[in-house]
């Protein structure tokens, strides 16, 4: 299980703009460095990052190996009804993992 | 003291006005533009000249002002990192602004380019030279 960092607010008014701030804890590997044995080490990255509002696209990004590791985003969203955001991450070998935040709007 | 400034400003006189772009970028460019000429402006590219530590370098990407559908992606593209893409960006109905940070590495010094594809299909682009002194490690 991935260790995340998800800095969103629990309330927000009505039609305003919410700052959200995400870190995923993961290595990046970019697949172009060498191990201690001389070897490359083979990429592991995390691909695909969603953000969704009540199943509502936020953002979708695409990341390449140039992304730092513990790949940290931060975007905005439009507070138009209470409920929850969805945060997903899709990486090599499998890798997924979801977060899930709620968020009520006055 | 003052040798090593002559030597300095001598480096900065040399160094090209604008470097032509490699041919990996370039296609790199055209696979998010769908071949559209890229325009100067319109889209921000936030990154600090002069990089401490290629590692981890923070930056952001906007089109400021823009009304929310204008804008239908954002990209980010290096010159000389062992893969041109850094990052591709959809937005949907909820975002508020075109506008993403995320922190990058950079293998060396370099130029960075950020396109923004607008829902009207036109492509604007804007290019910044960065010095790492640090160099991500990639080998």
């Amino acid at each position: 299980m991935a260790r995340t960092l998800i800095t969103a607010p629990s309330s927000a008014r009505r039609g305003e703009a919410i700052t959200l701030r995400v870190l995923l804890q993961h290595p990046m590997e970019s697949g172009f460095r060498v191990g201690a044995d001389g070897r490359l080490l083979p990429r592991d990255i995390v691909r695909r990052f969603s953000c969704s509002w009540n199943g509502e696209r936020i953002i979708a990004v695409e990341l390449f190996p140039a992304i730092a590791a513990n790949p940290y985003l931060e975007f905005s969203a439009w507070a138009l009804d209470s409920g929850t955001l969805d945060f997903v991450w899709e990486g090599d070998h499998g890798f997924q993992h979801r977060e899930q935040r709620t968020i009520s709007v006055a | 003291m003052k040798r090593r400034a002559l030597v300095m400003a001598a480096g900065i006189a040399l160094l090209p006005a604008a470097r032509a772009t490699p041919e990996a970028l370039a296609a790199a460019i055209r696979s998010f533009t769908g071949g559209v000429p890229l325009r100067e402006g319109k889209v921000q590219l936030e990154v600090a000249p002069l990089v401490d530590n290629g590692n981890t370098v923070p930056v952001v990407i906007s089109v400021p002002g823009a009304p929310g559908a204008e804008v239908a992606a954002l990209a980010l593209f290096n010159e000389r990192n062992p893969q041109n893409e850094v990052l591709r960006v959809d937005f949907g109905p909820r975002a508020a602004t075109r506008s993403v940070s995320t922190r990058i590495r950079l293998a060396t010094s370099q130029q960075l380019v950020a396109v923004a594809r607008l829902a009207d299909g036109s492509c604007w682009s804007q290019r910044v030279e960065v010095v790492v002194t640090l160099a991500a490690c990639i080998e």
